[in-house]
């Protein structure tokens, strides 16, 4: 199934990224971990919308950057923590999957996409859409090089 | 009140998404990342049914946002599908990658089309 044999692909197949591994006392501090990242990035996202003020029709930057800049920190992040601290209970669970899962939305991209179509603009609907899943993408993989550079400098 | 709702509601959805990912993921043959899928697609479902509902019926703001901005925000994600998608193409499943990609593309934004019509009916 992973063809590398390297450290990433060892870690993943006892646990995935996202599902760590555990008892039923294990995972209910997984959960709270989760919850509280979960609050926090919810919180955070909307004070991003709030700051970043977009007109209606336009383009939707808020989202946008908030979903650029947390796809590339969790890159980011996951690389070095399952390269660095491996057998950690709560960073990934805390932060990976609470904060920046919360963070980050899909729903609220969609959304826009389909108010920019059915108001007219269905071209920028269509560009934003486009432009959001292959930015995350490469910033996503700019994450994870940038991850394992760093985990090989500490 | 409203920053309260949105980090409560962000509270159950951060943890929802994570133990229907699990749930998913148990049963789901080959290595695309099924359960993310579900999630977007689900959770971009109803955020289009509160939009509809917000826009045709007028449902009132402060729910909309807790309901739509908290729980639906912090249950859908966009950073997990990105890095789960890189690690597919890292991992030669290129075609499995691009179908993965292909399908966040389009699906939650057809689940949100529904939800919005669903709800002008």
């Amino acid at each position: 199934m992973i063809e590398d044999g390297g450290a990433v692909a060892r870690i993943e197949q006892e646990e995935s990224e996202f599902q760590p591994a555990g008892g039923i006392q294990a995972q209910s501090g997984v959960l709270v971990a989760i919850a509280i990242g979960g609050a926090l990035g919810a919180l955070a996202r909307y004070g991003i919308s709030r700051w970043i003020h977009v007109a209606t029709d336009t383009f939707p930057w808020a989202t946008f950057w908030t979903n650029i800049a947390g796809a590339f920190v969790l890159g980011l992040f996951l690389t070095v923590a399952i390269e660095r601290f491996p057998a950690r209970r709560f960073p990934r669970p805390f932060f990976a999957i609470g904060f920046l899962g919360a963070f980050t939305t899909f729903s609220t991209m969609a959304v826009e996409t389909v108010t920019l179509i059915k108001d007219g603009v269905a071209l920028l609907g269509v560009v934003y859409l486009l432009v959001s899943i292959v930015a995350g993408l490469l910033v996503a993989f700019a994450g994870i090089v940038t991850g394992r550079a760093v985990a090989r400098r500490c | 009140m409203l920053i309260l709702g949105i980090a409560l509601a962000g509270a159950v959805g951060a943890p929802a998404r994570y133990l229907l990912d699990g749930y998913v993921q148990a049963r789901a043959r080959g290595r695309l990342p099924m359960g993310t899928l579900v999630i977007n697609v689900s959770g971009s479902l109803v955020l289009g049914f509160l939009t509809g509902l917000a826009l045709y019926h007028a449902f009132p703001a402060t729910p909309k946002t807790v309901l739509g901005t908290g729980f639906c925000g912090a249950y859908t994600t966009f950073s997990t599908f990105a890095y789960e998608a890189v690690r597919l193409a890292e991992e030669r499943e290129l075609s499995g990658a691009v179908r993965y990609a292909l399908a966040s593309l389009v699906l939650p934004a057809l689940a949100a089309a529904a939800g919005m019509a669903l709800a002008a009916r």
